[in-house]
């Protein structure tokens, strides 16, 4: 690629390029159209299973004494843990990506891995600690503990992406601290937060395991008991739709407030190196906050499982069994983030670079799958597999990587999403112009603009699955065992000794992309730099 | 306001790197396919007889006997373990395409819920005859294997065997507010409900359902694993539970980390229930006869040694064979009459819970 090309080029190369973007975008359309398809195959299933009970049941089942009470409880949650998760979430990747905090890299991995302890664990540790630990406070303590890397993550992600020149011109023309952090930074990341929020409230939706421990009831505990105990698909079915009606007005709420402020910058090339600012005397009261906030999210659950180990009576360890639990995890969980992420590829882009009320709520009703329960997704599989596929793919590999794909989509476009809205189209169209093929400009431009954002998507759906239950035991194929499902089985039967090194391993496995995301983050300047 | 700077680190990485991250990204997209073939290849199984259990019973039992029956028949057992409610969802999602062909449950109610299905075949007159007739099926669809009985577990530090209730319905006694901790979610406790009701009625069974919801103060515990081990703890002075948690709690953590103790109801007391774990081969199954013989298996003198020998600490229902376990002797039990046709599938028991606020 030359200066000279471009100068020769232009007239040539600006109109076909307006065809090719038209078409380009009609492709995306359709791809993405695809993805949302398969997305909204749950939501279908409950349709589909709600018709079998009359408008008369679902109105018993709705109108009565607790149901108010489950509302009430639910978006009482939903909004102080949010508020939580924000504040948290913004505040660590602030000081992370922006400060010179020592041991920035350490915090990096022990910030993000709370989010792949299973949910039995960090409540049922809450809860032996302290029989304090219960009921609303309790969800929030340990939901705020548990969920806040899913905000963390995406705005780490968005600031190590973002141009650090800002708050230094706002620092150059006398702005405060305070008021340049405000301003610009959590301007910068504003589409990060909201979309880390967003799956803040929603997962807490479709959240069970924890709540079930802590006695609190929601919507989805009550959904649960339809379908498990009661026997009674269809009330259940009825009653997740009220969910899904829930996660419609919370995605309203979350695109009234994102606005359609964008964040572009088109000096990408031009930046330079981030000056960090100096803690200086702060440092200390720093680290130990951070230290009660990993020792809290963390540590407590860490050394209760270790507790645990040590405590309990068998400690016959089948190693064999745990090696392959640990291989089919990771495993999964690294197909899972794969899959997840290349399909919210196409979404993502579609949705930041082409504006259109079709594109946008497109791209908004991919969210709606997160405030499903996971068994709702399994069944659905199931129920699709069983009546149109003739049992194609029903519990085998294959549907439960596709199973965990879509679960956690949404994980993957906030990450994805993220990056796409900083990477300015601009210079993909002055690569192109520069006689850079399509392909070229994807792998040379886009790539490398949108890659942390990939690798943070990766990461999230990775994370996720790796403690993921109720799909698990549905879909995986018989006789296979991950660390989720055999910690499962130990603690179904009280062995709390025998299934702490699984849930050991589930938090160590999790750390390991952990680790790799904060590397590749760390040297994303230098490469970008050099490119 | 200062700012450091951290310059220096520009190094060239960009051709190295490039080439790390084609190998990685190659090397994961290559090793997921490969893995995901493996996987998806073994799954499709192999032309030795094979049957798939969907069990809901004690994993580390349910190995045991799977094991033994290979050995004994040569028939390849695929076990899949997951909650029974969520099984029974999936059975008859599954009709069309089956896959399971032995369902084993820790409770009955789920195999009444599919016997009211039609999704069951008839269990062999001579495995049903091995049971005693009141914990099989009525229809003869599903055979009992095991049992298990409702006790209160209590910490005596906090409350003395005397003060304790001795009918299910003095647990809605005022007097014990604050100090009852019960798991109205969990599948063991419903029994007792229908139990309740069909001695004393809707009206009186409500009644006692908010009484003990007040007594409770408003926790709900999520199972009874919970339960015994907060009554262990002395979170809570005394619960309603099975009896085998106490007794795998105290083979868990070892007699002297155990602060709590059981107690039995009345002799016949309506709280005082037998719950019985039973199995079924399902209609759809397409290897009837290695199906039926699994749950012959269960219930043959081999099986249920198994069973008692296990730390699963559930009766079998043999008379011939008992438990090794220090626990009160099946025989000496005084339960209910309530029979497992009038346990049902739980329906009524949930619609009274949750008309008293408690699911």
């Amino acid at each position: 690629m030359t200066l000279a090309a471009a100068e020769v080029a232009p007239p040539r190369k600006f109109r076909p390029r307006r065809r090719r973007g038209r078409t380009r975008s009609t492709g995306l359309f359709l791809v993405s159209l695809l993805v949302a398809l398969i997305l909204l195959l749950p939501l279908a299933f409950l349709l589909v299973e709600a018709q079998g009970v009359g408008v008369q049941t679902v109105a018993s089942l709705i109108n009565r004494p607790l149901t108010l009470h489950l509302f009430w409880n639910t978006v009482r949650l939903a909004v102080v843990v949010t508020a939580l998760c924000a504040v948290l979430g913004t505040g660590t990747a602030w000081l992370v990506e922006r400060t010179d905090l020592p041991g920035r890299r350490v915090w990096a991995v022990l910030l993000v891995v709370p989010l792949a302890i299973p949910d039995f664990v960090v409540s049922f540790s809450w809860s032996s600690l302290s029989t304090a630990v219960t009921g609303y406070w309790g969800a929030v303590l340990v939901m705020t503990l548990s969920i806040y890397p899913l905000v963390y993550l995406p705005v780490a992600a968005s600031l190590r992406n973002a141009d650090p020149a800002q708050e230094e011109v706002a620092h150059g023309l006398g702005a405060g601290r305070l008021r340049t952090f405000w301003r610009i930074t959590v301007g910068q990341a504003r589409v990060a937060i909201l979309g880390g929020c967003l799956l803040v409230v929603l997962v807490l939706l479709a959240e069970y395991g924890a709540f079930e421990i802590l006695g609190y009831q929601t919507f989805t505990t009550e959904i649960f008991t339809e379908f498990s105990q009661a026997f009674n698909v269809a009330a259940a079915s009825a009653l997740s739709l009220v969910l899904v009606a829930l996660g419609l007005v919370v995605l309203a709420g979350e695109s009234l407030a994102r606005g359609r402020g964008r964040v572009n910058r088109v000096d990408r090339m031009a930046q330079h190196r981030t000056d960090r600012l100096r803690l200086g005397r702060w440092t200390g009261i720093v680290l130990l906050a951070l230290l009660a906030l990993v020792l809290l999210a963390l540590g407590l659950p860490v050394g209760s499982a270790i507790y645990w180990w040590v405590a309990g009576a068998q400690h016959v360890l089948d190693g064999v069994s745990i090696l392959s639990a640990a291989g089919h995890t990771a495993l999964y969980g690294a197909c899972a983030g794969a899959v997840a992420t290349l399909m919210a590829l196409p979404v993502g882009i579609l949705a930041i670079r082409y504006d259109g009320r079709l594109r946008r709520m497109l791209e908004r009703s991919t969210y709606l799958v997160l405030a499903m329960p996971g068994l709702v997704i399994a069944l659905a599989l199931a129920y699709f597999s069983e009546q149109y596929g003739g049992g194609l793919w029903y519990q085998t590999a294959p549907m439960l990587v596709l199973a965990y794909a879509i679960m956690f989509f949404p994980l993957a476009l906030v990450g994805v999403r993220a990056s796409v809205a900083q990477a300015p189209a601009g210079l993909e169209n002055v690569a192109q112009s520069l006689g850079q093929g399509r392909l070229a400009v994807l792998w040379r431009v886009t790539r490398p603009l949108v890659g942390p954002g990939l690798a943070a998507a990766f990461c999230l759906v990775f994370l996720s699955v790796v403690t993921e239950l109720t799909a698990t035991l549905i879909l995986v194929p018989t006789g296979v065992q991950t660390l989720a499902t055999q910690f499962w089985s130990y603690q179904q039967n009280l062995a709390y000794g025998q299934a702490a090194p699984f849930a050991l391993l589930m938090i160590a496995i999790a750390a390991v992309p952990s680790y790799v995301l904060g590397r590749f983050f760390d040297r994303l300047p230098a490469r970008a730099a050099a490119s | 306001m200062t700012t450091a700077r951290a310059s220096g680190a520009q190094q060239p990485l960009l051709g190295r790197l490039r080439l790390n991250r084609h190998t990685m990204a190659a090397a994961l997209a290559l090793s997921c396919s490969v893995g995901l073939l493996t996987l998806g290849g073994s799954a499709a199984g192999a032309a030795t007889p094979s049957i798939t259990v969907y069990s809901g019973q004690h994993e580390q039992t349910t190995q045991s006997l799977i094991t033994a029956f290979e050995k004994k028949t040569g028939i390849n057992v695929a076990v899949r373990y997951n909650d029974e409610d969520t099984f029974t969802d999936e059975i008859l999602a599954e009709k069309s395409h089956p896959v399971a062909d032995v369902f084993y449950t820790e409770n009955s109610p789920p195999l009444e819920h599919l016997q009211e299905k039609g999704a069951l075949a008839k269990v062999n007159a001579s495995t049903l005859a091995k049971t005693p007739s009141a914990y099989n099926s009525a229809k003869g669809d599903w055979v009992g294997v095991s049992a298990r009985v409702s006790v209160l577990i209590y910490n005596p530090s906090l409350i003395s065997k005397s003060q304790l209730p001795t009918t299910v319905l003095g647990l809605a006694d005022p007097k014990y507010k604050g100090k009852l901790a019960i798991a109205p979610g969990e599948t063991d406790f419903q029994p007792i409900v229908t139990s309740v009701d069909r001695t004393y009625g809707k009206a009186a069974t409500l009644s006692w359902l908010e009484g003990i919801k007040s007594n409770a103060g408003g926790q709900d515990y999520p199972d009874n694993e919970t339960i015994a081990d907060e009554v262990n703890r002395g979170a809570a002075a005394f619960g309603v539970v099975n009896q085998y948690y106490w007794y795998r709690m105290r083979a868990e953590l070892g007699a002297s980390n155990i602060h709590s103790k059981i107690a039995y109801f009345a002799p016949s007391d309506p709280g005082y229930v037998l719950d019985v774990s039973g199995a079924a081969v399902l209609k759809s199954s397409k290897n009837q006869a290695a199906a039926q013989e699994f749950v012959a298996f269960l219930v043959s003198k081999q099986g249920q040694e198994v069973i008692a020998h296990s730390n699963s600490f559930e009766y079998p229902l043999d008379d011939g064979v008992t438990t090794d376990a220090a626990e009160t002797p099946f025989a000496e039990l005084q339960p209910n009459s309530i029979t497992v046709a009038q346990l049902g599938d739980g329906a009524t028991a949930i619609a009274l819970l949750s008309q008293a606020g408690l699911l």
